[in-house]
């Protein structure tokens, strides 16, 4: 069993997690993985995830189950460590062959120079022929598809130069390149090693996400219940749905009277009445009372899932961000293999057909222009980057998400969900009588709804004592005060006029009913992200498809100028696409359904990992703890990155710009090489480093 | 310079020795975790003798 727990950051949070896990009885074995910010559980078959999860949030630390089935975890394990090892080897023969190198370079002569090329060859050949692999693999791969690839002259480079120093060193020849050759192998499987590592961590936190929802349902067969996955359900099928959970199917009501929440589908954030009959979709939650459903629609033909399509169809039509390292390899390429060429060819009209001299020339003109520090540049920072952003609490799944993050210039806010945390709070508790409000927690007490929850919580009074107390799912809570009936619940049972905000009502005795109003707590950190974001010079939006009051209230609480309400899932993606239109660049953050089109549309989008899974597919960046303020400074780092990338590729063309002229004339020996190569990659990534 | 036939020879295999080492360390699943390995040494869990496997 892997749980995920966005919140582990620090030596004590490993020690209290393992620590009381090993106390829980029929777990075995618990080890945090603070890296990847998850812990493994090995436990006896009887301890469900949710008892688990249930255990560390009384710890204080917020997890989700992650399904192990998705997590092919082994599978990037080999990878990485396979890459690793390339690059183990390739350093190993890289301080072996300078070792030699260095000698030479300070005047080894004659028989001791030739000495220490054959054992250097001896030692770069087989670590090129092994470690080069990944690049040559590549290669071969571009090539096929008759592209100049940036693995292309990297792979010429290597052999050409492996091949160049083994016919010198057989003709006692002054250079060899193998130092050379094993640097470039040494520097690029860096660069490789840092970009795999980035997009494994994101990769395998995208499936930890699909994961987070594992799809099961409840189904009722000749009265009997029974947990299935929700792809062994057909139509026709009768399903369970306890108050809390998930509706996992579209679907008839049979039996039983509850609320459903659909602020995920629609934004809503009132509850809905459900009894037999209703229409249930995929995705709502059902809040008070058990239900019995009819399968109308599953897996695939839910509503869920049709509108997952609808986010795919998005998806595709979004066009391609071509990122600063593509743009960068496009013009780069050509140019090396020019250079060479030119220089082989100028070299043997100059030289009257000396092949030897022509062919030493052009193999030194391709490692030095041999874009070493421009396979660091990007890998480099966005793994600095990316690495301060998930200590941060924000994932980025995408690799050109960052680059894009810097460009936007304006924010669309969800509400529902993003902004808010989708649970209400009390508002006008100060307006009831003590004695009320003893009786309102006492009833609040006996339900699982989430008024009367938050209600219950909310207040610091002694509950009164309320007899016979009697839940009615989808209407309220009934009992008996001082020989009065009391009840709390919806406004037409307790014999109330509804308000325009969502709000339960209590009725003591036959006074007149109370109305207890409710406001949809606002997410930690939400007014310092909005504060930042505006304080950036974005132009804020809100788009909610909630009504209009909620919408206005909020907006004004966080500052935000612009704002709309009753939006539907075209209205807010038309929303996007418009500002677009007009040359915006559009951040979209957003959690649910009805957001899912606007994030696969929007510039760059990101979403809270309490969100559906179809709205965290479709976005780039996921907030993965429930604080929202990293939001700011996310964009801020972005920005920086950005600049930083750019800063990188200036850096080794200036290397370039000094190193190629000399190679061009011929003066370029292999301890030039060594030296501009090592120095523009260490420049670079010291560069990436500053990043903070 | 005869000293070299010695010298070559031992620095190839202390460095194969590190090598080796490496392997074993990677082999050994020792990278799966480094942010959390670089804090556990502040705990005080296994100071006395090693975790039982």
């Amino acid at each position: 069993m892997v749980l995920s727990l966005p919140g582990v950051h620090c030596a004590a949070c490993i020690s209290s997690i393992e620590g009381d896990l090993a106390k829980m009885p029929g777990i075995r074995d618990a080890r945090v993985n603070l890296t990847l910010k998850r812990v493994s559980i090995a436990a006896d078959p009887q301890i469900t995830a949710e008892t688990v999860t249930q255990r560390l949030d009384r710890l204080g630390y917020e997890a989700h189950e992650l399904d192990p089935g998705t997590l092919s975890m082994t599978e990037t394990d080999r990878q990485g460590r396979d890459l690793l090892m390339r690059l183990g080897v390739a350093g190993f023969a890289m301080m072996n062959i300078m070792l030699l190198s260095v000698a030479v370079w300070s005047g080894a002569e004659a028989a001791t120079r030739d000495l220490f090329h054959w054992i250097s060859g001896a030692i770069a050949i087989p670590t090129i022929a092994f470690s080069g692999q990944p690049f040559f693999r590549s290669a071969w791969r571009s090539l096929k598809a008759r592209r100049l690839g940036m693995d292309v002259p990297i792979s010429l480079a290597m052999i050409l130069a492996t091949g160049i120093s083994v016919y010198e060193t057989w003709h006692s020849g002054h250079h060899a390149y193998f130092d050379a050759a094993v640097m470039l192998t040494f520097f690029l499987l860096a660069g490789r090693y840092l970009d795999y590592r980035t997009r494994a961590v994101a990769r395998s936190a995208a499936q930890e996400l699909a994961a987070l929802e594992v799809p099961r349902a409840t189904r009722v067969c000749d009265g009997v219940e029974e947990v299935v996955a929700i792809s062994d359900l057909s139509p026709g099928d009768l399903v369970r749905v306890r108050p809390g959970g998930r509706v996992p199917v579209d679907g008839e009501v049979v039996e039983g009277t509850s609320e459903i929440d659909r602020s995920l589908l629609t934004g809503e954030s009132l509850p809905a009445f459900a009894a037999a009959g209703s229409m249930l979709s995929a995705g709502e939650v059902n809040l008070t009372g058990p239900l019995l459903v009819r399968v109308t629609a599953a897996g695939k033909d839910s509503s869920l899932h049709r509108m997952a399509d609808l986010v795919a169809v998005a998806e595709s039509a979004r066009t391609r961000y071509t990122s600063l390292a593509d743009r960068a390899a496009k013009a780069y390429s050509p140019l090396v293999h020019v250079l060479a060429l030119g220089s082989f060819l100028v070299w043997m009209q100059i030289s009257g057909g000396d092949v030897r001299l022509a062919v030493n020339i052009a193999a030194a003109v391709l490692i030095i222009t041999c874009p070493c520090a421009l396979g660091l540049a990007v890998p480099a920072v966005v793994t600095a980057a990316s690495g301060r952003l998930f200590r941060a609490g924000l994932l980025i799944k995408d690799g050109t998400a960052l680059e894009r993050l810097a460009e936007v210039d304006t924010v669309i806010f969800d509400k529902t969900g993003t902004l808010t945390l989708g649970a209400p709070e009390p508002t006008n508790l100060s307006a009831l009588a003590r004695d009320d409000m003893a009786v309102a927690v006492a009833l609040a007490a006996a339900s699982s709804h989430p008024l009367a929850r938050s209600l219950a919580q909310a207040a610091d009074v002694t509950p009164a004592a309320v007899d016979n107390l009697r839940e009615v799912p989808g209407y309220g809570i009934e009992g008996q005060w001082q020989g009065q009936t009391v009840r709390l619940g919806r406004a037409d049972w307790v014999g109330a006029t509804p308000e325009r905000v969502t709000a339960a009502y209590l009725r003591i005795g036959d006074a007149a009913p109370r109305a207890l109003t409710f406001a949809d707590r606002l997410r930690p950190g939400a007014e310092e992200a909005v504060a930042a974001l505006i304080a950036q010079g974005m132009q804020v939006h809100l788009i909610s498809g909630d009504v209009t009051g909620a919408v206005e209230d909020l907006a004004k609480r966080l500052g935000i100028a612009h704002w709309r309400a009753g939006s539907l899932p075209q209205e807010k993606a038309a929303a996007v696409a418009a500002m677009t239109a007009e040359g915006r660049r559009v951040l979209m953050v957003g959690d649910g359904l009805n957001d899912t089109a606007a994030l696969a549309a929007a510039h760059v989008s990101i979403s809270p990992a309490s969100a559906l899974d179809a709205a965290r597919v479709a976005s780039d960046i996921v907030l993965l703890g429930r604080d929202m303020g990293p939001l700011g400074d996310a964009v801020r780092i972005a920005v920086k990155s950005t600049k930083r990338i750019r800063e990188n590729f200036a850096i080794s063309a200036i290397y370039n710009v000094v190193a190629v002229p000399i190679a061009l004339l011929g003066f370029a020996t292999p301890l030039w090489a060594a030296l501009a190569m090592s120095l523009s990659s260490i420049t670079v990534s010291l560069n990436a480093l500053r990043l903070k | 310079m005869d000293v070299l036939v010695f010298l070559i020879p031992i620095s190839l295999f202390l460095g194969g020795l590190g090598l080796a080492a490496f392997f074993w360390s990677l082999k050994s699943r020792q990278y799966e975790d480094p942010e959390g390995d670089s804090r556990r040494i502040l705990n005080s869990d296994y100071d006395d003798r090693p975790k039982p496997d």
